[in-house]
């Protein structure tokens, strides 16, 4: 059998093989076995474990990104006010940026939520093979010859090898989709620190590579438009309704 | 026989799938080779489909080795490009 199947059957084979040809006594594989298929039973679980904390940073990289985007519409309005349409532009490219990636990130946590239910069902499945295979060797010790065990040992000991080994891919796979997404939140994150229009002024009007790519990538029309209704929106106020800045006061002006 | 997706479970089927099912995993095969991505695709959810229609779950306390392996149902078409080579997952 070639793919995963060839793989994965090769090495339990192997495994199980090498247990039957160092041991004499059916019996003494046979617990072997079973210790050897609870102990990794542990790492099983762990796996599992450490996939709910990685979803669990990613989640809190989530609420960061929120965060950011509110914080980049603030900055936004605040550079309007203040007259600077383009630093008002250069926080909406950002937030935009971060919008996207909030979104592809939520849709991925949600993913990964019905992952871990997979995983946790899988996981009760195999701790129900691995309580049939402890039964059933006891049955195997007091039933068959030595030779008729071997091979009812091979089976079973197959069946419950081949559960785990699935579930051991799974868990992989599932860590490694947390790493992928835990790096890209965390290059948006970097970006809009890079970004912080803590002092309006230090920024100046010059575009760096930064803004340049990102205009590039959120698509102008999108920040257009936004920028149009902003615009209007603080216009059209009397100047009693204009956004607070978060530091100082704005200066007079605009 | 028996057909395990992997990351769902095992499935019986009637033997008599194992010509339709390896009939598949052939063309999937040929679609990789093509970099067909679509037609890998469409074969491939014919092949999750047969073993929907036809298998029948295996019990929890049931100690079976598959006959076959399938992938992860989400499998990508750069991890498909190692899965289905040769004589794919069925060999001929």
């Amino acid at each position: 059998m070639a793919g995963l199947g060839g793989r994965m059957s090769t090495v339990f084979k192997a495994k199980i093989s090498r247990l039957l040809d160092k041991s004499e006594d059916p019996s003494e594989t046979l617990d072997y076995g079973y210790q050897k298929q609870v102990e990794l039973l542990q790492n099983v679980k762990k796996g599992i474990a450490d996939v709910v904390t990685s979803k669990k940073r990613l989640q809190m990289q989530s609420s960061k990104l929120e965060q950011s985007v509110v914080k980049l519409d603030t900055q936004a309005r605040q550079a309007i006010s203040q007259g600077r349409e383009d630093l008002a532009r250069a926080a909406l490219e950002r937030k935009t940026v971060a919008q996207t990636e909030l979104q592809s990130l939520d849709t991925q946590i949600s993913e990964l939520e019905a992952q871990q239910e997979q995983l946790t069902a899988n996981e009760k499945k195999l701790r129900t093979k691995i309580e049939t295979f402890r039964t059933k060797k006891e049955v195997i010790k007091a039933q068959y010859s030595a030779a008729e065990a071997q091979v009812k040992i091979s089976e079973a000991a197959n069946g419950v090898g081949e559960e785990m080994a699935d579930l051991g891919l799974a868990i992989q796979r599932a860590e490694d989709k947390t790493e992928q997404m835990k790096a890209r939140a965390g290059a948006v994150e970097e970006l809009e620190a890079a970004g912080t229009f803590d002092d309006l002024t230090q920024l100046g009007g010059g575009q760096d590579d930064i803004d340049r790519e990102l205009a590039q990538i959120s698509g102008g029309a999108q920040v257009d438009d936004e920028l149009a209704k902003m615009k209007a929106e603080l216009g059209s106020g009397d100047g009693g309704e204009a956004p607070q800045l978060e530091q100082g006061e704005p200066k007079a002006g605009a | 026989m028996i057909v395990r997706i992997a990351g769902e479970g095992q499935f019986r089927l009637p033997d008599e799938d194992a010509e339709r099912l390896n009939e598949l995993d052939n063309r999937a095969v040929s679609a990789v080779e093509q970099d067909d991505e679509a037609g890998f695709r469409e074969l491939w959810s014919q092949m999750l489909e047969l073993v929907a229609t036809d298998g029948h779950a295996l019990e929890e306390d049931e100690l079976e080795e598959s006959t076959v392996i399938l992938p992860p149902r989400d499998v990508t078409f750069a991890e498909a490009q190692g899965e289905f080579t040769g004589e794919g997952l069925i060999p001929d």
